[in-house]
């Protein structure tokens, strides 16, 4: 018999996702998952679903789940992991979930230092209610609700969370990465197996920022949003750890991707 | 053990504690800060964990995610804080999560004041929040009845798989009277072990997933029929009431829940005294209400009389309970202001005088 060489993971459910073609939840998911099974933390995870494009990521874990309301994530986060040290609790947010609505629990659950990690999701839209501003689309990007493009004046610039969530002064691990090559997907996965090890280990909240691509809503093809990424919010938002917890040495950049 | 003499707030931050719970998220605002500041220093006591939340939005969220990990949880508020919390209550609804609720009952609307009222009866019992569900709601009238009544919700709750709202006003938080916990006592339901929880999945069980999306609108409308049926059942096994003074032959019964019965009490009796039979039915459960009791004690008196500290509210669900067109007296106070024995006694004296107007339901 051949070696099987390239499997599902154990974390991830047999199943057809929904997402859009071209976009990068998929192998976000599967980041997650690997570092869950290599972890050996699946019967012990508890994930939290946000409302947005990956609403039905219960559907794709194969772990206990919790759909939380739009932006509160964090909260039923904190709720989970006080009720039960013992578990392993991630929510998995994106940037209208996160970064709009739900700005004051992901900014105190960091705050209070709660030992759970955020998986964030930023493509620079919204992406399940077709395509309107975020508060991290970028200037001059076109939505449904900025036809002609952002404008700085009247809607501001975009916010950097993973920059804003690292100026706290409880300790934490914070970090950006990217999903958009096979070599970002490496080191975002990098990222979320520090993230998801220093929750384990008791030692700090953990988020990782993931920038995504949203051909769809881009109105681009896959190929192009790969490059739009590349040449737009890379610059914005920088790849890299913006916080470790007190004494660890923040590790190399990552490399370009 | 032995009667203690206990501030309301304290009362009901104890009784939760003793009801198993090891979890309170709160945020804080006038007048229930006592049952967050008991609970800070009681939790830790017990091995507990108290959160003060960023804000009531974040409370019952995080209610949310220890309910559903299977853990007994409380949060407390004062109504505009309950406002805020009514999206989250309806999730519990929808996921089926037992939560318990304190709202310690202030006067609005908006941010109104901080003294006693009974303005959130609609709210509770009638339009939390959006979608089809109901809570139950329980209204006790002493210290002792909250304590009793705080740790009857936990199990409720638990037995039903939903939220239990337990709302007193001002001066249930404030009061202070004695109060008694039984060391021997037993949940009020048989509770069967939580294994719907999200407790991490060893795949001996089916995957927990607390939720309450539904994207088929089949599988949605048969969620609905399903929690009506649970409602259903609170309706039938649930109603809780009291009844005081001359129930068979009143001249005038006196409805009225919380404090304000007691105060009604205290004018009944000093009717009773001038020869004026009173009846009264106090509602404990606002939902499921009483209708049977307020129906048949209705019927065998001359007059109706709702006492409320709102414009009326409760009195809709008294006029659902006749059945039938008939008048209505009805006194309220207030913004925070009180009623008084002595403007019950007035009120009654007046409806048999015949010289007080009536609300008429046609």
């Amino acid at each position: 018999m051949p070696e099987a060489v390239f499997v599902r993971p154990d974390s991830l459910t047999d199943v057809q996702t929904h997402y859009c073609p071209g976009c990068t939840h998929g192998i976000i998911h599967r980041l997650v998952a690997e570092v869950i099974d290599e972890l050996g933390i699946r019967d012990r995870t508890v994930g939290i679903a946000p409302v947005g494009c990956s609403v039905l990521a219960y559907n794709y874990f194969d772990c206990d789940f919790h759909e939380a309301a739009h932006g509160r994530a964090p909260a039923v986060a904190t709720g989970i992991k006080r009720a039960r040290p013992d578990l392993a609790v991630f929510a998995y947010q994106g940037d209208g979930d996160l970064a709009s609505i739900g700005m004051a629990e992901i900014v105190h659950c960091a705050n209070r230092g709660e030992k759970v990690t955020v998986v964030f999701v930023n493509n620079a839209i919204y992406g399940m209610t077709g395509g309107q501003m975020a508060p991290t689309t970028m200037p001059g990007q076109s939505a449904t609700t900025c036809q002609m493009g952002r404008d700085v004046e009247l809607a501001g610039y975009p916010i950097r969370v993973a920059e804003l969530i690292s100026t706290l002064r409880t300790p934490a691990f914070v970090a950006r990465a990217s999903s958009h090559s096979p070599l970002a997907a490496v080191n975002a996965k990098e990222m979320l197996r520090r993230a998801f090890k220093y929750q384990v280990e008791g030692r700090c909240f953990s988020m990782v920022e993931i920038l995504s691509t949203c051909p769809t809503n881009w109105g681009l093809t896959p190929a192009e949003s790969t490059k739009w990424l590349e040449k737009t919010m890379l610059p914005y938002y920088p790849l890299g750890v913006f916080k470790t917890p007190d004494g660890d040495d923040r590790a190399p950049l990552p490399r370009k991707p | 053990m032995a009667k203690k003499l206990m501030k309301g707030s304290e009362a009901i931050g104890e009784a939760a504690v003793q009801a198993g719970c090891h979890l309170f998220f709160g945020y804080p605002i006038t007048p229930q800060n006592e049952i967050p500041e008991y609970l800070s220093s009681r939790l830790p006591q017990v091995g507990g964990t108290f959160v003060q939340a960023e804000s009531e939005v974040a409370s019952i969220n995080m209610l949310y995610g220890a309910a559903g990990a299977g853990e007994r949880v409380m949060t407390s508020s004062s109504s505009p804080g309950i406002s805020l919390m009514a999206e989250g209550i309806s999730y519990c609804a929808g996921a089926k999560l037992p939560v318990v609720i304190v709202n310690i009952m202030r006067a609005g609307p908006g941010l109104g004041g901080i003294l006693p009222a009974q303005a959130d009866y609609f709210q509770a019992t009638k339009g939390l929040a959006h979608g089809d569900f109901r809570v139950l709601v329980l209204a006790p009238w002493s210290i002792q009845e909250a304590a009793d009544l705080v740790q009857d919700a936990f199990d409720l709750a638990d037995y039903y798989r939903n939220p239990v709202m337990v709302v007193g006003d001002g001066l249930i938080g404030q009061m202070m009277e004695p109060v008694e916990f039984y060391e021997d006592r037993k949940p009020i339901k048989e509770l069967p072990p939580k294994t719907w929880a999200s407790t991490g999945w060893k795949r001996d069980r089916p995957k927990a997933i607390i939720n309450s999306l539904f994207l088929d609108p089949a599988e949605l409308e048969q969620h609905n029929f399903d929690l009506k049926k649970k409602y259903d059942l609170m309706e039938r096994d649930e109603v809780r009431f009291a009844t005081y003074g001359s129930v068979d032959s009143a001249d005038v019964v006196i409805i009225a829940y919380g404090t304000v019965a007691r105060v009604c009490l205290s004018a009944i009796e000093a009717l009773e005294e001038d020869g004026i039979k009173v009846a009264m039915v106090r509602p404990i459960t606002l939902w499921p209400y009483p209708y049977e009791a307020v129906r048949e004690v209705a019927a065998k008196a001359k007059d109706i009389l709702v006492v409320e500290l709102s414009t009326g509210q409760m009195i809709e669900d008294v006029r659902l309970a006749l059945q039938r067109p008939r008048p209505i007296h009805f006194h309220c106070r207030l913004g925070g202001m009180l009623v008084s024995p002595e403007e019950v006694i007035a009120k009654v004296k007046a409806i048999k005088a015949g010289e007080s107007e009536a609300m008429h339901y046609a």
